[in-house]
């Protein structure tokens, strides 16, 4: 624990740039994948990799270095919304310490580990604000256990195409989506038609539901 | 059911972001509950939030912010809780506005056999359940704002379609419609308005202030 903890804090501070990520534990690194003719950005993968094993294995140093990428720019989001630097950073603890508990939530087929832990964080900011945001009933099944492998894949690599599209986006247009995302524009204020590539992502999520929701029938949870 | 009116890239996107007001959000996550097409689109915008994580710049943490954060998992994460049954036709995200169950719902008469039950919300929007006996019309209106109609029982037609079960209408200030309730089955709706509406007739516009429509 000790070792584990000396390890976690000597990168802490420093902060990478975007897209490149802190060394992971040896024992989880994986190479970038090529299957099915997918291939992979490796720091998603490795995200995946590690939350699977916090949520699977109870691993604290998975754990820790989901902690040192995530925490830095969970922080930086919710400055960039609003919270001044030091309430930011207790929120910044709180969600990662419920990625932790809540981590048997997380399902690598339908979101990538940026996009659970955005949801968490978005989530901190909406009780800061003392509102009420009511959520969709949960599906009446849980992550696949051993859940498809490249189904996880293909939404890891179109999440990575995402951002990449994001960053490609005209300045303006770029402006007025993170302005949706870090300060409360009203939907009437969102703009129809937002040039995203999210048709992808979508049909991808949505195979996932369809593959759940057959093996539900097939095989009903107790 | 087969859902033919969903919701908007808009409305996805601001419920994803987190800014929409409480009576929006509840029809936004009661017609997800519904419908896994939009559940999906949901996913997909909420995607876009992961991809604004994954690319931000990096706030400086505590020197023993990771140290705070270990000691504070004292357990192992928590088990997948059981999702929340489903009772009848009302998904689980109106289920604790109503008390519990449609037959808890306390309904109040609005005229012509409809009646409405104002739902508990903050934020500048207002949430109400509609109950339209079949082939009941509901008085011609206007709107000032957006108007967010779904449909839990039944079926209702107005000028511009039929929404049946799951299928959810978005008016704005150019529909001026006057819904009518199918035969058949009564008519029940969530709504949720973000101005007051605009009668069209004498008596409703009266009545109004004291329905607070």
């Amino acid at each position: 624990m000790n070792d584990m903890m000396l390890d976690a804090r000597s990168d802490m501070l420093e902060c990478a740039p975007r897209w490149h990520y802190p060394a992971a534990p040896t024992a989880a690194r994986v190479k970038p994948y090529e299957r099915h003719g997918v291939t992979v950005d490796p720091s998603h993968q490795d995200w995946t990799v590690q939350l699977l094993r916090v949520r699977d294995h109870h691993d604290k140093q998975a754990f820790a270095a989901l902690f040192r990428h995530f925490a830095p720019r969970i922080k930086a989001f919710l400055m960039k919304s609003g919270t001044p630097a030091a309430l930011a950073e207790d929120c910044a603890q709180d969600v990662m310490a419920t990625v932790w508990q809540k981590a048997a939530l997380f399902d690598p087929a339908r979101a990538s580990v940026a996009t659970w832990v955005f949801t968490i964080a978005r989530n901190r900011r909406i009780d800061l604000a003392r509102r009420v945001r009511p959520e969709p009933e949960d599906l009446p099944w849980g992550p696949a256990p051993e859940p498809d492998q490249t189904d996880a894949l293909i939404l890891q690599q179109e999440t990575t195409r995402l951002g990449a599209a994001i960053a490609d986006l005209p300045e303006k247009q770029r402006n007025l989506i993170e302005r949706a995302y870090f300060a409360d524009l009203s939907h009437s204020e969102i703009a129809e038609e937002t040039g995203l590539p999210l048709g992808t992502i979508k049909s991808r999520i949505r195979l996932a539901l369809d593959r759940l929701r057959q093996n539900m029938t097939e095989s009903p949870q107790k | 059911m087969t859902i033919r009116h969903h919701l908007s890239d808009s409305l996805l996107m601001a419920y994803a972001a987190g800014s929409l007001p409480e009576a929006f959000a509840l029809v936004v996550a009661t017609h997800v509950s519904m419908c896994d097409d939009c559940r999906a689109r949901l996913a997909a915008h909420e995607a876009v939030g992961g991809a604004m994580i994954a690319a931000t710049d990096c706030a400086d943490m505590a020197d023993d912010a990771l140290e705070v954060c270990l000691a504070r998992l004292t357990a192992p994460p928590a088990p997948r809780p059981r999702p929340v049954a489903r009772h009848g036709i009302i998904p689980s995200p109106l289920q604790s506005y109503l008390g519990g169950s449609l037959e808890s719902v306390k309904w109040r008469p609005i005229g012509m056999g409809v009646r409405q039950a104002i739902l508990k919300t903050q934020g500048g929007a207002r949430a109400r359940l509609l109950y339209i006996p079949a082939g009941q019309a509901v008085p011609d209106h206007g709107h000032r704002g957006t108007e967010l109609t779904l449909v839990l029982q039944g079926a209702f037609r107005d000028e511009t379609d039929r929404f049946g079960p799951g299928d959810v209408e978005i008016a704005t200030q150019d529909l001026h419609h006057t819904p009518v309730a199918e035969a058949g089955a009564d008519c029940i709706c969530l709504a949720a308005t973000d101005a007051p509406l605009r009668f069209g007739g004498l008596l409703p516009r009266l009545a109004q202030p004291f329905l607070r429509i």
